[in-house]
């Protein structure tokens, strides 16, 4: 198997960042929340990466807030991806009612930008990381929903699963032993991008100041934290934004490689 | 009737309904949220007997439905009703604001859609050689980026290392139109970087779609120029798809607009809705959330009706 | 007549084209190893071949134009004895349209969609000035008129999705003609088209070339179709030439096995069985599909005997694949019984025991979809022997190497999947799952018509063995007469979801015909010379305009 040289990049970078976030708390050289220097210094060999807005290690925070980042994002799109692809293949097996009911459901959902929906949801409840969490996954289940629905519905009229179905089989060899396997690639890379997105949301939602709350750091959270740095040009607040960039770039290399393969891996064997 | 203009109807009324029920959605979706507004402008340690006192003066000890209708009549009639933290007149504070959103966006749409088209028509002319793949991999980085990372990049850039212009973006009334366009120059800068990719991507797209059909190689075949054939047999075909595509990437800038205003300090929409979250103002919250997704319903409403307009089985029916 | 200046003439033509099989280094492939053609003014040479013969890559090469990556590497093509294969993109561009034309199989995607008819089809005469607008309009309207077209006066003001296959395909023929080309490339211009359409498009094109005495290259699959149009036939395989002759030696004297082959395709013989009591039978079914408020099948009543085959064949929308679909219970009828082996069948195939649906076994037109890509194929045709008979690990094995034995595939087929399968060996694959059932009754629904002919005839001939060792019943649904002349003991002939003619092949097949049976059987191309001029002579004698009628 060839990997191209983009996709080698995305992988090694998303192993540092996941190894890193595994590990945060061995890898930390100091505390992410208490001050051990003065506030804003720059690089030096004590601190790699300077001190931040309150004199703490940056190195350290960017590692917990990775962390923190990862984790959240990781949690909401595994979220989404279980209710979207339940119900999404649900609304495609039963059909009728029960698809009719879920599919405007989801329409409604998605009539609404998702950053308006969750600022007017976050203005009412408790801002909190479970919070975050469900409001994200949910809220991005209507793509990953809309997605495993056609795709179940493209499965489900293939002349095999008529096969099957007349043969006598029951539905669980059906959906597990015809459908299933034929929708996973698709929903894998699916997947990579769902996350980037929920990378992209805690961030946004952190850097608003309506997402994960002081003292625990997260990317955004650090960026909006030193963003008043900048204009005496001091580049803390670019360390966290550089560390979202690449990640999510990384992430999108090697979910753009899979879908590629998935495609013009259509009816071979994976 | 014609059956196109049937369709468009349809279309326009879905869309009302849409409209309806994210109103609902908003409302009483969020009433039905754990937390009490009385209890969140009075603070924990409030009385029961304060708490029952301004329920009562709000109106919140009637039914949900009713308090939603006499709301949507109030939207209605361009009432909002008065801000929780401030007891000013949403609709009041509004205006001015809106008006500073949409300049802002307006200004972002006239540079970034052009400029999409012709770089997403640059890069499906060379589809897969060189200006092609430097024009996906820059556009694959910038959709890769939030907003604001993207916006704290710009600033650095052409505030700290090239400084040529202010980091933070103010407009007042009276300001002449030249003087705004240089207070924004920067946000649009951002906005138009981060729907650029999308618009460019779709486009692209779009365009490489109608090239691949059988129609063009027919137009090919007959020994038509080059000029000819995307004038009178792509273009024609494309423009509908492409319309589509201007649409929906606006409806993305309504959402970018709320962040970089946050970032540049913008009087504006975004801004006050971001702040009135955080004071958990819910009145302001539920009005200013209603415009974007009209806003957002609306454009997705301009996107499908020329897709039905442009349509030629729809146009002639059998 | 050799002593002319040929029209085209190419010396040792390459081709080759980049194919990129997925997580491999992208390679070349040669399409076209060195072939020669040479047509005269005024004379038109038949291509014919199986798919990737690389004969549509020939044709599209007298215009210089290479679809979809495809690259002219070597040899010479003379146009009116100039040189094109190395010509530049402007010099293209003037015999594009004004010396060769093009007329696609599928003329409902070469239509853009946007634009009126006439305006597509005057265009290149206009953009070549090669006459004026008046002009061109008037010469439209007298080709619709010759190609005989409803309407000719007004047709050229409709959009493309408003009018037929067939008139499209015959609007096309005027789109090619009306510049007063010297040459046009006909690319399978009747295949996308039903039967009884297509002899009136064949015959429209054939009158229209005579008339205006142009050259052309007619491309097609279908030898019986080519010998009615073309002066020469070349055959090609694997992108080389096997054979060239005149029509009537390559249709009565072929020189090579492979033109031989093609030549007695569908040669098959098979003695009818005698009448015997049914094994299916089907009681007055109709049926229609959910939501909509008229039946596709109407009163249907056929039987079919143990050991036989009933050919059902129709054009599309004739409801024979919608019969399929109610037999097997995926479409209840909404009245009507079928009885199966002297019981009733429950409506739906849900309430049908497992014996039941064991001995009525499907196979689908294309086996692309009929497999899934995600089994392997010890996995497909095992799956029934495991879940009707119980069977387990080697005994299991065992039988499946029985069964790939019987469909003539060798040893280690069991371990791959069907993406590395050829066409004809996955409609085996199929023929053998549903073999492992056991069934009484296989029904097969167009299982031949995505092959190539010779393939599609080594199918049959299986399926005939088949049934002799095993005494299945097939009922086989089919647009193609031939077919049913080679396998048939019953035939059922269908029209607009009504059985128009049923009975023993003999009786079905002889006179007195009813309409429709007549337009149909007398639709099918034969491999000989003249049939078309004796078809329309026979249809205009009788007053039968055709096509139109249907």
């Amino acid at each position: 198997m060839r990997i191209p040289p983009s996709a080698l990049i995305g992988l090694i970078l998303t192993g540092v960042f996941i190894f890193s976030a595994i590990f945060a708390d061995l890898l930390m050289p100091y505390a992410y929340d208490l001050p051990v220097g003065t506030q804003w210094e720059g690089p030096s060999a004590t601190h790699w990466l300077g001190t931040d807005t309150i004199g703490r290690d940056i190195l350290s925070r960017l590692i917990k807030g990775g962390q923190i980042t990862i984790f959240v994002a990781l949690a909401a799109s595994i979220l989404s991806f279980a209710m979207g692809s339940f119900f999404g293949f649900l609304a495609a097996v039963s059909g009728g009612w029960t698809d009719q009911i879920l599919s405007r459901v989801c329409d409604l959902m998605m009539a609404i930008p998702s950053l308006i929906v969750a600022l007017v949801l976050l203005s009412v409840l408790p801002l909190n990381l479970t919070v975050l969490i469900l409001v994200m996954g949910v809220l991005d289940s209507t793509r990953v929903f809309r997605l495993a629905r056609a795709v179940a519905m493209d499965i489900a009229v293939m002349e095999y699963v008529e096969a099957a179905k007349l043969r006598g089989e029951k539905w669980g060899w059906v959906i597990f032993r015809e459908i299933l396997p034929n929708a996973l690639s698709p929903l894998v890379a699916e997947f990579g991008l769902r996350f980037i997105f929920a990378v992209l949301f805690i961030s946004t939602l952190s850097f608003l100041g309506l997402g994960v709350q002081p003292p625990l750091a997260d990317w955004g959270g650090m960026v909006k934290e030193n963003k008043d740095g900048l204009s005496w040009g001091i580049s803390a607040a670019l360390v966290p934004a550089l560390a979202i960039a690449l990640l999510a770039i990384s992430v999108n290399l090697v979910a753009d490689w899979v879908l590629s393969r998935t495609s013009s891996l259509k009816g071979g064997r994976g | 009737m014609h059956p196109i203009v049937k369709l468009l109807v349809q279309r326009i009324a879905l869309g009302l309904v849409l409209l309806l029920a994210v109103s609902a959605v908003i409302f009483l979706g969020v009433e039905a949220l754990p937390g009490d507004t009385a209890q969140a402008i009075l603070g924990q340690s409030a009385t029961p007997q304060a708490l029952e006192n301004l329920r009562a003066q709000m109106g919140l000890d009637q039914p949900a439905l009713t308090r939603y209708f006499n709301w949507l009549g109030g939207v209605m009639t361009g009432d909002l009703g008065k801000a929780l933290t401030n007891g000013v007149d949403i609709s009041q504070a509004i205006g001015q604001r809106l008006g500073n959103t949409l300049f802002l966006a307006g200004c972002a749409a006239v540079i970034a859609v052009p400029l999409a088209l012709i770089l997403g028509a640059v890069a499906a002319r060379y589809a897969g050689r060189w200006p092609d793949k430097v024009i996906s991999a820059v556009t694959l980085t910038t959709i890769s980026l939030p907003e604001f990372v993207a916006a704290y990049f710009v600033i650095y850039l052409l505030t700290i290392l090239f400084p040529v212009f202010q980091p933070v973006a103010m407009v007042f009334p009276g300001m002449s139109f030249w003087a705004k366009l240089q207070a924004v120059a920067l946000p649009v800068i951002v906005l138009v970087m981060v729907v650029l990719a999308h618009m460019m991507r779709m486009t692209r797209a779009a365009i490489l779609n109608v090239m691949q059909s059988a129609y063009i190689e027919t137009a090919e075949l007959k020994g038509l120029s080059p000029m000819t054939i995307i004038w009178k047999h792509a273009f024609p075909n494309a423009i509908a798809p492409v319309i589509s595509v201007v649409a929906i990437n606006l409806a993305y800038l309504v959402v970018g607009v709320v962040v970089v205003e946050v970032v540049f300090s913008y009087n504006a929409l975004g801004q006050y809705l971001v702040d009135h979250v955080t004071k958990r103002d819910l009145p302001v919250v539920q009005a200013v959330g209603l415009i974007f997704a009209a806003v957002y319903i609306g454009l997705n409403i301009i996107a499908d009706v020329t897709a039905i307009i442009a349509n030629p089985r729809l146009r002639h029916p059998k | 007549m050799t002593s002319e200046k040929p029209l085209l003439e190419i010396r040792g033509l390459v081709i080759e084209a980049t194919s990129y099989p997925p997580g491999e280094a992208p390679k070349n492939v040669t399409l076209v190893h060195g072939v020669d053609v040479t047509l005269q003014k005024g004379r038109v040479l038949g291509l014919i071949g199986e798919s990737g013969a690389g004969k549509s890559t020939i044709g599209l090469s007298s215009m210089a134009y290479g679809r979809g990556g495809v690259r002219l590497t070597g040899g010479e093509i003379l146009l009116n004895g100039r040189e094109i294969r190395e010509a530049r993109p402007a010099t293209l561009r003037q015999i594009r349209g004004r010396e060769v034309t093009y007329v696609s199989q599928s003329a409902a995607a070469s239509f853009n969609p946007s634009k009126r008819l006439m305006d597509q089809v005057i265009e290149t005469s206009l953009s070549h000035k090669i006459m004026s607008k008046p002009e061109a309009e008037a010469r439209a309207v007298m080709l619709f008129r010759k190609l005989g077209l409803p309407s000719p006066e007004t047709i050229g003001s409709r959009y493309p999705h408003q009018v037929s296959g067939g008139q499209l395909q015959r609007v096309m023929t005027a789109m090619a003609l009306c510049p007063k080309p010297d040459l046009v490339i006909f690319d399978e211009p009747t295949t996308a088209l039903d039967v009884t359409t297509q002899i009136d498009v064949l015959a429209a094109i054939k009158e229209a070339i005579q008339d205006t005495g142009v050259a052309a290259l007619y491309i097609t699959h279908d030898l019986a179709v080519v010998a009615q149009v073309a002066d020469e036939i070349m055959v090609l395989r694997h992108g080389k030439k096997v054979e060239l002759g005149t029509t009537d030696q390559i249709i009565n004297r072929p020189a090579e096995d492979y033109t031989k082959a093609l030549v007695s395709v569908r040669g098959i013989e098979h003695d009818e069985k005698p009448e015997a009591p049914p094994l299916l039978r089907i009681d007055c079914v109709s049926a229609r599909y959910a939501g909509t408020t008229f039946d596709v099948l109407k009163n249907i009543s056929i039987g079919l005997p143990a050991g036989q085959t009933l050919a059902v064949v129709g054009e599309s929308g004739s409801g024979k694949s919608t019969l399929a679909r109610a037999i097997t219970g995926l479409l209840p009828p909404t009245k009507g019984r079928i009885h199966f082996d002297g019981r009733q069948l429950s409506a739906d195939f849900a309430g049908r025991s497992r014996d039941d649906l064991r001995q009525i076994q499907m196979i689908y037109q294309m086996a692309d979809t009929a497999m899934n890509p995600r089994q392997t194929v010890g996995t497909i045709i095992g799956r029934p022997l495991e879940f009707y008979f119980g069977l387990k690990g080697s005994a299991r094995d065992k039988r499946v190497q029985e069964l790939l034995d019987q469909i003539e595939m060798g040893r280690g087929f069991a371990d791959r999947y069907p993406a590395e399968l050829s066409g004809g060996q996955k409609q085996r694959v199929c023929i053998a799952r549903a073999l492992a059932a056991k069934p009484k009754l296989i029904i097969c629904d167009e299982v031949t018509s995505a092959l190539d002919p010779l393939v599609a005839d080594g199918i049959l001939k299986l399926l005939l063995e088949l049934q002799a060792e095993t005494q299945m019943a097939y009922l086989f649904i089919t647009h193609d007469l031939a077919t049913v002349r080679a396998i048939a003991d019953k035939i059922a002939v269908m029209y607009k979801g009504e059985v128009r003619r049923y009975g023993q092949k003999s009786d079905v097949l002889a006179p007195p015909f009813d309409d429709y049976t007549d337009l149909l059987l007398s639709s099918v191309p034969e491999m000989r010379l003249g049939w078309l001029e004796e078809v329309i002579a026979h249809r205009k004698a009788n007053g039968t305009t055709s096509g139109n009628t249907v």
